[in-house]
C-alpha cells in the first residue's frame, strides 16, 4: 500500500508506484502482489511511505533506485530490507489523521489536487508540483491530434453541466477550416460565469489553483489551433480574477503564454472578459455575444459555436473545472483518469455543498459516490438533529432528489433519470422544516429575475408559473393547478431557445414528481406540511409543554402573546404575523405550527 | 522574470523545494493560512496578521508563512496548517487571534501540538 496523500504525491509516490509495478512485473510476481494507493497516514515528513501488508512492514523516503532492489529482495526473497524500514514511535498527543476525518477521507482531488497546498500567486509553487509539466510534454512530444485522442480516450465530459465529451468537442472545433486565408483565427473560451445560487466551485479552483485552469486552456488551444483565449468571469469574484490576473501576467512573463511557447512556434494568449453576472451569460451563445459586446441574447443552434462563434469564428467553450482537469489527464494519461468513475461518467466530480449540512464546503469525489456518502460521510449528516428531505442538485436548471434515493450514485445519467441534472454542481441540502412548494418557488423567481426576454415561452412562462406557485403558498391553490403547472413547464422546455428556459420548470417538475403530495396538502387542504408558507400556518401554544417562561412573549414584536408567569400562554391569531420568533426562542418545543 | 526553457521547469522545482519545502532544509517550520473567499470573510486575514506581529515581535527568520486557497471545509475556517521540520502538517480550524497566537507559541515554536483546535493531521489523497 502506497500513499497517496498530497504530501507523498509531490514526492513522487506515483512514479513509484509505476517502478514498483514495473519490477513486479518483471519477477513476474504481478498476479501475488498488489499495488493499491491509500490515504495519508500520517507521516508525510518521510513520504513516499509505503506499508506492505499481511505483514505491515513500514518503508519510508523511497526513491526510485530503492525499487528493483527491494522487489528482489522482499518479495521475490522474503527478506526485508532493513536500511528503507521505519517504526513509527508511539504517538505524544493523538490527534485524528485526516484519512480519519470524514469530511477528508471520501474525497479524491484531481481538479483541487492543488488546494490548500500552494500559494496561488507564485507561480513556481504550481510549478514545483508538476504545474507546465503537462503543456512541455504536449508540445515537444505530441501532434495536436494525439492530444485530442488522449483526451476522447479519458472520456472527460464538460464540468458546466450538460456533460457532452470534451475531446469530441475539440475535434470538431479542430476539424472546421478557416473561412479564407486572412480569417483563419479560432478562439478557446473559458466560462467560468458561475452563477448558480451557493455554486462556488469554479471561484473556488481558480482562487486555490489558477495556473491550473491556464496550462489546461493551452493545451486545449494546441490541440484545436486556436491562437486566442478568453476567460469570461463574473466580476463579483474579485479575489478570483485578481489571481487571475496575476496568473497571466507570471505566465506571460515566462514565456507560457504569448508568441513562440517554449521555443515551439506555437502562439496564444489569453484575455479575461469581466461579466456583469447576469445568469444567461453562462449559456454560450449568451456568452459570446457579452464578449464582442452586444445584449447577452442567446441564439439558434446550430450553428454551433465550434462551427460559428466568437465573431463568427470556430470557437471552443469548456468550463474551469474542465480546463483544469486537462493537465492531469495529459501527465497521468487517459486511462488512468477512464479509470475512475462509472460507466458513462469518468473521473472526479467538485461539488459545493451547501444548506443545512453540517460541513459546509467543496467536496471534490469520483463519478458514481453516492448521495449519502456526500451527504453523511463526506457533509457530517444534517445539522440540529433535523431529518434530512431533499437535495437540490444543478441549481436552477437542477431538481430535487427525495431522501428514498439517498443511494443514488451520482453521474450525469443518474440525475438525468431522476429528474435533475449535474449542471456545474452547486448542492443544496434540505431538511424537514423546507417545503417544497417554496424552493421550486425561489429558483422561478431566480430565473424568472434572470430570463433575457427574448424567448416569450420563458419570459411570460416563468412568470405565469410563479403565479400558479403564489397561488398555492397562499392558500388559493385550486384543483387542476398541478397539471396545469405540469403542461405549462412542458411546454417551456419545448418552446424556449437556450438551456435556461428549457431547464427552469425543472425545480417544479421535479418537485411535483417527488413530492405530489406536499402540493396537493397545499391546494386541498389547505396545509403547508413543513409550516413555512405563512398563509397556511399558525402558531399555537402546546398547553402541557409551555412552562410559563414568558421569553415567547417579551420577543414577540406584535405583543401577540399573553398568559401569566409559569402558566400557559395563548397567541391571539389576529394580532399574529407569523414572523416565527416565538418557534424560534421557545426552549421546550411549546410553540406549534400548523 | 526571463522566458523560461523546458529545462528550466526542473530548476525552479528545486529552487522551490529550497525555500519553501521545509524537506529539503528550509526554515524550521511553515503555516499556511488559508485565504479564499471563505476563508478572508471568515477573518483569515486578521489570523494573517497576527502571525505577522508575532514573528516581527521575536524576530524570528527560520519561519515561512505564506497563504493558500481554501481548504475545502469552508464552514471551519479561518483555518491554517502548521508544519514542522520532520513531521506532518497539522490543520487548525475556527481561528481567532488569541487562538492562532497559542497555536503560535506552543506548536511552532514550542513544538507541541493545540489539541483542542486541532482538527487532523496529515494530507489529502489525490488520485
Amino acid at each position: 500500500m502506497l500513499c497517496a496523500g498530497t504530501g507523498c504525491v509531490s514526492n513522487k509516490s506515483f512514479k513509484i508506484k509505476e517502478v514498483l509495478e514495473k519490477e513486479l512485473k518483471k519477477q513476474n510476481l504481478q498476479d501475488e502482489v498488489l499495488v493499491v494507493m491509500t490515504g495519508c497516514n500520517g507521516f508525510c515528513a518521510l513520504g513516499p511511505v509505503m506499508v506492505v501488508k499481511p505483514d505491515g512492514f513500514f518503508y519510508q523516503q523511497l526513491q526510485e533506485d530503492d525499487i528493483p532492489h527491494l522487489v528482489e529482495e522482499h518479495f521475490l526473497k522474503g527478506r526485508p530490507v532493513k536500511k528503507l524500514m521505519y517504526t513509527p514511535p508511539e504517538e505524544k498527543e493523538p490527534i485524528p489523521k485526516m484519512m480519519e476525518i470524514g469530511f477528508f477521507a471520501h474525497q479524491r482531488l484531481i481538479a483541487l489536487k492543488n488546494r490548500g497546498l500552494i500559494d496561488p500567486e507564485n507561480i513556481d509553487e504550481y510549478i514545483a508540483r508538476d504545474g507546465y509539466k503537462a503543456l512541455a510534454k504536449v508540445l515537444t512530444k505530441m501532434a495536436p491530434l494525439e492530444v485530442i485522442e488522449e483526451v476522447k480516450k479519458s472520456s472527460l465530459r464538460g464540468r458546466g453541466g450538460a456533460g457532452f465529451p470534451t475531446g469530441l468537442k475539440w475535434e470538431l472545433c479542430r476539424k472546421v477550416k478557416p473561412k479564407s486565408k486572412k480569417q483563419n483565427t479560432k478562439y478557446i473560451i473559458c466560462n467560468a460565469d458561475e452563477g448558480d445560487p451557493g455554486a462556488f466551485m469554479d471561484r473556488s479552483i481558480i482562487e486555490s489553483d489558477p495556473h491550473g485552469v491556464l496550462e489546461g486552456m493551452i493545451i486545449g488551444a494546441y490541440a484545436i489551433g486556436a491562437n486566442n483565449g478568453y476567460i469570461y468571469i463574473r466580476a463579483e469574484y474579485p479575489l478570483a480574477m485578481e489571481r487571475l490576473e496575476l496568473a497571466i501576467k507570471q505566465a506571460e512573463d515566462y514565456g507560457l503564454l504569448g508568441e513562440n511557447i517554449f521555443d515551439t512556434g506555437f502562439n496564444f494568449d489569453i484575455k479575461i472578459q469581466k461579466g456583469a453576472g447576469a445568469f444567461v451569460c453562462g449559456e454560450e451563445t449568451s456568452l459570446m455575444a457579452s464578449i464582442e459586446g452586444r445584449p447577452p441574447e442567446p441564439r439558434q443552434r446550430p450553428p454551433f459555436p465550434v462551427q460559428s462563434g466568437l465573431w463568427g469564428m470556430p470557437t471552443n467553450i469548456n468550463n474551469v473545472e474542465t480546463w483544469a482537469t486537462v493537465p492531469s489527464i495529459i501527465n497521468r494519461g487517459a486511462e488512468w483518469f477512464a479509470s475512475i468513475g462509472t460507466e458513462k461518467s469518468k473521473g472526479t466530480k467538485v461539488f459545493s455543498l451547501v444548506g443545512k449540512i453540517n460541513n459546509t464546503g467543496l467536496v471534490e469525489v469520483p463519478m458514481g459516490t453516492t448521495l449519502r456518502e456526500i451527504i453523511y460521510d463526506i457533509g457530517g449528516g444534517i445539522p440540529d438533529g433535523k431529518e434530512f428531505k431533499a437535495v437540490q442538485t444543478g441549481g436552477p436548471s437542477g431538481g430535487c432528489i427525495p431522501k428514498e434515493m439517498l443511494d443514488l450514485p451520482i453521474d450525469y445519467e443518474r440525475l438525468a433519470e431522476v429528474g435533475s441534472i449535474m449542471g456545474s454542481g452547486g448542492m443544496i441540502v434540505l431538511d424537514e422544516d423546507s417545503c417544497m412548494v417554496d424552493i421550486a418557488k425561489y429558483f422561478l423567481q431566480f430565473t424568472n429575475d434572470e430570463s433575457c426576454g427574448k424567448c416569450n415561452s420563458c419570459r411570460e412562462g416563468s412568470e405565469a408559473l410563479l403565479e400558479i406557485l403564489d397561488k398555492i403558498s397562499n392558500g388559493k391553490g385550486e384543483e387542476g393547478d398541478i397539471e396545469f403547472l405540469e403542461e405549462l413547464g412542458q411546454a417551456i422546455k419545448d418552446a424556449s431557445l437556450c438551456g435556461l428556459g428549457q431547464t427552469l420548470p425543472n425545480p417544479v417538475l421535479s418537485t411535483l414528481r417527488h413530492f405530489r403530495d406536499e402540493y396537493e396538502q397545499h391546494i386541498k387542504h389547505k396545509k403547508c406540511p413543513a409550516g413555512v408558507c405563512k398563509a397556511l400556518v399558525q402558531y399555537f401554544v402546546d398547553e402541557e409543554k409551555c412552562t410559563g417562561c414568558m421569553l415567547c412573549a417579551k420577543n414577540c414584536p406584535q405583543d401577540a402573546i399573553t398568559g401569566k408567569r409559569k402558566e400557559p400562554h395563548t397567541i391571539d391569531q389576529d394580532k399574529c404575523i407569523k414572523c416565527n420568533m416565538c418557534y424560534e426562542v421557545c426552549k421546550f418545543n411549546a410553540i406549534q405550527r400548523k | 522574470m526571463p522566458r523560461i526553457k523546458i529545462e528550466d521547469l526542473d530548476k525552479i522545482s528545486k529552487k522551490v523545494k529550497r525555500t519553501v519545502i521545509l524537506r529539503e532544509g528550509a526554515g524550521r517550520a511553515k503555516i499556511t493560512v488559508h485565504m479564499g473567499t471563505c476563508g478572508i470573510s471568515a477573518g483569515a486575514r486578521e489570523i494573517m496578521s497576527t502571525l505577522l506581529a508575532e514573528i516581527e515581535k521575536k524576530s524570528i527568520k527560520d519561519i515561512i508563512l505564506t497563504t493558500s486557497g481554501c481548504a475545502g471545509l469552508c464552514s471551519k475556517e479561518p483555518m491554517a496548517t502548521v508544519e514542522l521540520k520532520g513531521e506532518a502538517p497539522v490543520k487548525y480550524i475556527e481561528l481567532t487571534p488569541g487562538k492562532i497566537k497559542k497555536i503560535f507559541n506552543e506548536h511552532v515554536l514550542g513544538g507541541k501540538i493545540v489539541k483542542d483546535y486541532a482538527l487532523a493531521k496529515g494530507s489529502e489523497r489525490v488520485f
